[in-house]
């Protein structure tokens, strides 16, 4: 027994192993709490509040939430938030052509990889700048390109029919890089024995694809999955940097209609804006919720 | 190897794989290589419609040094290095403790506690948005540097967790055990034995988050005000408010802007793909 040892150093002697963890994640767990974990639970707190961010708080109980039901700027952002998820998934595919295209081994293909990858590692301000510039009227390259082709001229920014689309596109340059890098680690990892066993028994292309490949690629699926699907749901940048919202707000998404609600010139909504970012919130949990069972349930079969 | 190497295929789409291979790197790369050649042209040809075209001559000079001298991007970027430098050292050192808690003891609260270091590392950002700003503001660091840092430390610790605890997993258990029959501290173990093995994860793990860093726009304009605590993300935002249309200067402040990054993914690209794909292979 530790009656032996001196009294001090016997408790931490006995429980080293039970406090350790403790002390080692201290750090850590306190900053996650305090500028993570809380805050989740006090903006829903706030979301009841009538609260221009100074003054005093005004309990209004659900009615920030009716307020929204009848937002003609919240379907707005919603429907365009919906349009971002589903066209933003297109990365993941695109991504699997691009690497499957680069999974080469001819010279100079590492430094290919690498200028394919290049647009992801920069910012999305700048991205977006590219972009403008690139959609501009007049003098932006594309729409050069579609003047010559059509001979019409589009303002795609201005044009509220497509200036969700040409933001999406914007977002999908960096995403598609993204997406190809997962794959060509993924590709690199395949088992060749197993393919060429299929290519034997006579598979080739599409099938040798879809049934042997792609099954081992499922992790990199996943990965890619997960980010883009966080990727479509917290798109705010290319938003504020390419159009602001406009024209007219028609290319607001959720999480830029929260920050224009709660600190721009529109006024310090701060309830308001947390109800939007709850919604948001919400969305983002179902996504997050079917994200950690999966992984739990490799954890269990570890 | 999928798809069959070029190498064993019919000679014709040999060579068409090496004509397309740098026509499809053109195309790709089109907005930036356009940016590129703006930000060397002079500002005479932008307003003689010389948009495409080979630039009259030569004005990348006198670009780059217009950018420097008129704005502060200077100061911008120097903010940036300011912002990211500390959050890269303060999140990764805070999750190379928590992630070896995590990795190496068993107890009961040990998923749990993963799971909210992961979950928390998805959600939008837009639900801290209001109490982070408010809590900044009554602790006096709103419009400064250190509030931003230490949000950015907060945040990164759970993505960094996240890599930490998988890549200390996959280290050998068993030189651990050992170290404990021979009666080594728990902070020895953690000191001596793991975290020299560590290296290759910390290194990955820094780069990533310097670009995740460098590149933040939206906590840069909740959290910043002034010129004077500004990254460059936001600054070359409002610069591109006051440079209408000098498109030249739009297109050298974004290279400037991207440089670091870029510099840091080309130096370190081994690591930064390592962190990147880390999951993309296994379980």
């Amino acid at each position: 027994m530790s009656s032996t040892v001196p009294a001090t150093s016997s408790y931490w002697k006995r429980n080293q192993q039970r406090l350790a963890p403790w002390l080692f994640l201290a750090p850590g767990m306190i900053m996650f709490s305090i500028y993570v974990i809380i805050p989740i639970f006090e903006s829903i707190w706030i979301s009841f509040y009538d609260w221009d961010g100074l003054g005093a708080k005004t309990w209004i109980g659900v009615a920030n939430y009716v307020e929204l039901l009848d937002d003609e700027a919240f379907y707005t952002s919603l429907k365009n938030n919906i349009l971002w998820l589903v066209l933003y998934l297109l990365a993941v595919p695109a991504g699997l052509a691009v690497a499957l295209f680069l999974n080469q081994t001819v010279i100079g293909i590492r430094l290919y990889k690498s200028l394919f990858f290049f647009p992801f590692v920069i910012s999305q301000v700048v991205v977006g700048l590219i972009f403008t510039w690139f959609y501009a009227p007049d003098f932006g390259l594309l729409s050069a390109l579609i003047k010559t082709v059509t001979g019409e001229s589009i303002a795609i920014l201005a044009d509220e029919r497509y200036v969700t689309l040409g933001i999406i596109a914007a977002g999908l340059w960096p995403q598609i890089a993204y997406c190809m890098i997962l794959y060509l680690t993924g590709l690199n990892n395949i088992n060749p024995e197993q393919v060429e066993a299929a290519r034997m028994d006579g598979a080739k292309g599409w099938s040798l694809l879809w049934n042997i490949v792609l099954p081992q690629l499922g992790p990199a699926t996943f990965i890619a999955i997960v980010v883009t699907v966080i990727g479509a749901l917290r798109s705010f940048d290319l938003v504020s940097i390419m159009t602001d919202g406009g024209p007219y707000g028609s290319s607001r998404v959720l999480s830029f209609y929260m920050y224009e609600q709660a600190l721009s010139e529109y006024g310090y909504r701060m309830g308001y804006g947390a109800a939007i970012a709850v919604v948001l919130f919400m969305i983002m949990m179902v996504f997050i919720t079917l994200f950690i069972v999966r992984m739990l349930m490799q954890e269990r079969n570890a | 190897m999928f798809p069959t190497p070029v190498q064993k295929a019919a000679p014709w789409v040999r060579h068409a794989y090496t004509i397309i291979l740098p026509l499809a790197l053109i195309v790709w790369l089109l907005p930036l290589i356009g940016v590129a050649i703006t930000s060397i042209r002079p500002s005479g040809d932008l307003a003689a419609g010389n948009y495409f075209g080979i630039p009259s001559r030569f004005a990348g000079f006198e670009n780059y040094t217009a950018v420097f001298r008129d704005s502060p991007i200077g100061w911008y970027i120097l903010n940036s290095f300011k912002v990211t430098i500390p959050t890269v050292i303060g999140a990764v050192g805070l999750a190379c403790l928590s992630g070896f808690a995590l990795a190496v003891y068993k107890f009961r609260a040990n998923l749990i506690l993963f799971f909210l270091f992961v979950a928390g590392n998805f959600i939008p950002f837009q639900i801290l948005m209001v109490p982070v700003r408010d809590m900044t503001l009554k602790a006096g660091l709103y419009d400064s540097i250190s509030g931003l840092v230490l949000f950015h430390i907060a945040f990164q610790t759970g993505f960094c967790t996240l890599f930490m605890r998988n890549f200390i997993k996959s280290l050998p258990f068993a030189l651990i055990e050992s170290a404990r029959v021979e009666g080594v501290s728990e902070w020895r173990i953690f000191r001596y034995i793991v975290l020299p093995l560590m290296r290759p994860a910390i290194a990955a793990l820094s780069v990533l988050v310097f670009t995740f860093i460098w590149n933040d726009y939206f906590w840069a304009t909740v959290l910043v005000q002034g010129q004077h605590a500004m990254p460059v993300t936001a600054g070359l935002y409002s610069l591109n408010g006051q440079w209408i249309a000098a498109w030249h200067l739009v297109s050298a402040g974004s290279i400037v802007a991207a440089m670091p990054p870029v510099l840091m993914f080309f130096l370190m690209q081994k690591h930064f793909i390592a962190g990147l794909t880390l999951g993309a292979t296994k379980g």
